[in-house]
């Protein structure tokens, strides 16, 4: 965003939009990092009160403001029960993108979201070497959660429990273009960056169920990221970059839904896309719109349009219980279908954990610069998990996957971390 | 300015992470809730010992630097603004239940305990804590102690100050006192405990509190009824009263409100009703069916159109759930919200909902009322957008109108939302000179300097 008319045209929407908070503070009853903190800066009044400062006096400390602006998980938390309907996320993305573009991003940042992430085949050949190398760094340490720890002392990975990448990403599997089935159905599948990358077990269960149904699917395997890390990080031209490489393969829309199994991947066509993207074209501002009413989630896509039977669970079934990831319940309001795909499978049993809904305290690159305020978030959530007695934990974002599989690989229990699409597939033949 | 000794000093005391003074954290602790200028503090000092509480208080006295002590930041009338600049006294990590006594019905507790978590707790061990603030989820109890917060329940159990039976607190030369007792009944000295209730940080920094709890109501029954106009509806509310029938809860909402609860939370409010009152009487299972059934023949027999009773949890919670989304449903039609807070004797609410009317009229404004109809506790509350500066004159001018109506109706300028820097300047008009001279000598004679938050409720 280097253009200065669009900053400006930002600033002002921006003031339009901190006008509506009232300073009540209720905020700070949902908020996950000001629970850990008891920081006002942290909480979305505080936010929204240091950037009516940016937006009417232009500055004195950019670099402080952006510091407290990164020192949130963008969960949501806060406008889902905010009483004046403040949209505190769709402010601090802009914010972000204002104050990013007034310091320039970090050189760091820069060559992860220039770099890689905006060139996929750079990134995805370096993943592919760093697939190869990665057990000579790391030694696993929980065979159900399927987890690992560094075995050097390293300062990017700490005390990180991690995953594994796949052995195969889910793109190698080729460019799909199958026609509508027995579903006369037609969707084309977004898999995102960690399900492509990490749990391609995810993608596909998700092949399995577009099968079993009869849905045509359309999976080129060129698509990018969703762009919602860079606009976190602020950077506006790495967004705007994928979102054009992304509307060149989707902007057709030659299928009825756009299925992702993320939430954060959704909620970024259903409403990131249209709300940053004010300055493209009108043909890519059509397009955009059309991906935003066909964007849907896997667990509501099985859930609302292919339809499943709820069966009672089993005796002696596996107990599961559920994370209701932010974007996903906060943003798309999709909870109920998980547990309606969940109990469409016989040997689970769904027991639900006090609070599924709190933010599990991942939030991207949150995880990255605040990891021991990421942690003690994580090991709430943990805590609930733990206390259901359950034998996997489901969560539909990939995210959340693999935090909460650090935070329970850490206290060394023996539960499985799953995807609930992966549940529902093993239900079918 | 603090000197940069001076903050090591504070430092020392606190912890370096304990205290703030980058510009971009000290906007985030200029404002509250009211709708007032932000002032920046020059330190932010967060301590998580009461033993480092005190000796803050010292430091500051001993510097003449002024001290705002912040709960929850959640009060209407800028008692939190630190208008003198000065340090901002954080409460929030000084939160801890310290003991709940379910035989003798008390509870100890820290400063920063958020209302709702503590309330929570008591009622784990069945007993019952009734002062419900609408912030609840938020405010700490030194906040509510300090505002004399009220809630939902007070026509029947009162507020909070019917609550605290002791005040331990920091003086201003940081000597820890203790004040109250934890017997029921008490007497020794002044009544030191209920003149740190309400005082708004201007006496003393309070610690702990012993808190009186009592036992829950064995059940509830919630009804919803709606009027054709105000006039029915206030006078249900005497009528009901008269029959010397308590209810726990009787809200009140006029017209405007009902429509933007009903465009807003859609939850099946007529829109061609003039006001609604919502009611909920409690106790044992006997009195709550003979307290009901008496409250709906009076609706009745005063003009409501329609009554609805809730059956059980899930249809009481709807008639909750209108109440609660009312100030929201209100703050999403304008940009900034005035939320007002007079008081009028309970007969005189058709008076002062006339009084509304015509202030609206007057000045042009966007009114909707909604409140405590039980206490005569109204909350008129005013939409405008606080950049557009001529309507913002207007509402200056209908909010000063607004207390001269009530004082004129022997109400008052705060039934529980407090005084603060928002009203300091009509105290003489609902008290007198002399009255206001003699809480001015206490203030004088407890803080010499006037660094206890200063400008709050006594004016300059
Ligand atoms: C949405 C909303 C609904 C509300 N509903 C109600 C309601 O129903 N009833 C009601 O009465 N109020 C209500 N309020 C007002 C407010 O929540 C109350 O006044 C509450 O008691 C303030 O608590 P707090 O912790 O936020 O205190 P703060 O706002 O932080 O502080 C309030 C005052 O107390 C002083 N103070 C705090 N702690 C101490 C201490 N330890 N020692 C000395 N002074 C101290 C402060 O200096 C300040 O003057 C509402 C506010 C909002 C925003
Ligand atoms: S809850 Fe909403 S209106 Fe209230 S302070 Fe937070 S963002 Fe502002
Ligand atoms: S988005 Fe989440 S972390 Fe950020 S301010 Fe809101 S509730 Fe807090």
């Amino acid at each position: 965003m280097a253009d200065l008319n669009q900053m400006l045209k930002m600033l002002g929407e921006l003031d339009d939009q901190l006008v509506n908070c009232m300073r009540c503070g209720m905020c700070q009853s949902v908020c996950p990092v000001f629970a850990e903190t008891g920081r006002e800066a942290d909480v979305a009044r505080g936010k929204i009160a240091l950037l009516e400062f940016l937006g009417h006096e232009m500055i004195s400390d950019t670099k402080g403001v952006k510091d407290r602006l990164d020192k949130c998980l963008l969960c949501g938390s806060c406008a889902a029960a905010c009483p004046s309907g403040v949209k505190a996320v769709d402010i601090f993305l802009k914010a972000r993108a204002i104050v990013t573009a007034f310091i320039g991003l970090s050189p760091v940042k820069k060559a992860i979201f220039r770099g890689m992430l905006s060139k996929p085949k750079l990134f995805n050949n370096l993943l592919a070497i760093g697939t190869k190398f990665q057990g000579l760094f790391t030694s696993p340490v929980n065979d159900i959660i399927g987890s690992s720890c560094s075995k050097l002392l390293s300062p990017v990975l700490g005390d990180r429990h991690l995953l594994s990448l796949a052995d195969k990403p889910l793109r190698s599997a080729g460019n799909l273009n199958t026609a509508p089935g027995k579903s006369g159905l037609k969707v084309a599948f977004f898999y995102g960056c960690v399900v492509d990358k990490m749990f391609t077990t995810v993608g596909e269960a998700m092949l399995k169920v577009f099968k079993h149904h009869g849905v045509g699917v359309y999976m080129p395997i060129d698509q990018v990221c969703c762009g919602v890390p860079s606009l976190a990080s602020g950077d506006m031209k790495s967004f705007e970059d994928l979102v054009r490489m992304n509307l060149k393969l989707f902007g057709k829309g030659d299928f009825d839904y756009i299925i992702t199994p993320c939430g954060t991947c959704t909620s970024a066509f259903h409403h990131v896309w249209p709300l940053m993207c004010s300055d493209f074209s009108q043909e890519e501002r059509a397009q955009i719109e059309m991906l935003a009413s066909k964007a849907m989630d896997i667990n509501a896509f099985i859930a609302d349009k292919l339809g499943v039977s709820v069966v009672e669970s089993a005796v002696g079934a596996k107990k599961v219980t559920i994370h209701d990831p932010c974007h996903l319940k906060k943003s798309l309001g999709v909870s109920g279908q998980v547990r309606t795909v969940l109990k469409a499978n016989p040997n689970l049993d769904v027991v639900e954990m006090s609070g599924s809904d709190v933010c599990c305290g991942c939030g991207g690159s949150f995880n990255l610069q605040h990891y021991s305020v990421s942690t003690k978030i994580g090991k709430k959530k943990r805590d609930s998990i733990a206390a259901t007695g359950a034998d996997i934990v489901a969560a539909g974002c990939p995210a959340c996957m693999m935090q909460i599989a650090d935070m329970m690989s850490q206290a060394g229990d023996r539960i499985a971390v799953k995807h609930p699409v992966e549940l529902y597939a093993q239900t079918l033949g | 300015m603090v000197s940069q000794s001076l903050k090591q000093a504070f430092a020392t005391v606190v912890g370096s992470d304990n205290i703030m003074d980058a510009e971009a954290d000290k906007h985030s602790y200029s404002y509250d809730a009211a709708v007032l200028d932000p002032v920046l503090p020059s330190l932010v000092v967060r301590p998580t010992t009461m033993e480092a509480m005190g000796k803050v208080v010292k430091l500051c006295n001993d510097n003449g630097l002024p001290i705002t002590v912040r709960g929850a930041g959640s009060n209407l009338s800028g008692g939190t603004i630190p208008s003198k600049g000065g340090v901002v006294l954080l409460t929030n990590a000084l939160d801890k239940i310290i003991e709940i006594n379910e035989e003798d019905m008390y509870a100890v507790v820290q400063t920063g305990a958020i209302t709702a978590k503590f309330a929570n707790a008591v009622a784990a061990k069945g007993l019952f804590y009734p002062p419900d603030p609408g912030s609840q989820a938020v405010s700490t109890l030194g906040g509510n102690v300090a505002e004399n917060a009220g809630g939902l329940r007070g026509l029947k159990y009162g507020v909070t100050k019917d609550y605290v039976m002791g005040v331990n607190f920091f003086d201003v030369d940081g000597n820890w006192c203790k004040s109250g007792s934890k017997t029921v009944k008490c007497v020794t000295g002044l009544n030191i405990p209920q003149l740190m209730v309400g005082s708004e940080g201007t006496l003393a920094v309070m610690s702990e509190f012993i808190l009186k709890l009592v036992p829950p109501p064995q059940t509830s029954k919630a009804m919803m009824a709606i009027f054709p106009d105000i006039m029915t509806a206030s006078r249900t509310v005497s009528a009901i009263i008269a029959a010397k029938v308590v209810p726990c809860t009787l809200e009140f909402m006029d017209n405007f409100t009902i429509g933007a609860v009903e465009g807003y939370a859609k939850v099946g409010l007529p829109l061609d009703a003039g006001s609604l009152l919502l009611i909920e009487v409690d106790g044992h299972p006997g009195q709550v069916a003979d307290d009901a059934e008496k409250v709906e023949k009076i609706c009745k027999d005063n003009g409501c159109i329609r009554i609805q009773v809730a059956k059980d949890a899930v249809e009481r919670n709807k008639v909750w759930e209108a109440r609660r989304a009312a100030l929201s449903s209100l703050a999403r039609l304008r940009p900034t919200t005035v939320l007002e807070d007079a008081t009028v004797p309970r007969s005189k609410i058709p008076a002062m909902m006339e009084a509304l009317d015509k202030i609206a009229k007057d000045y042009k404004l966007t009114i909707g009322t909604f409140g405590h109809a039980g206490d005569g506790n109204l909350h008129p509350t005013i939409l405008c957008d606080r950049r557009d500066k001529e309507e913002f004159h207007r509402v200056e001018q209908g909010v000063d109108a607004i207390f001269a109506a009530a004082l004129a109706l022997d109400g008052t300028l705060s039934g529980e939302h407090g005084i603060g820097l928002a009203k300091s300047r009509y105290m003489e008009l609902e008290t007198n000179k002399a009255s206001v001279m003699y809480s001015k000598r206490i203030k004088a004679a407890v803080d010499p300097k006037n660094i206890l938050n200063p400008g709050k409720i006594l004016g300059e």
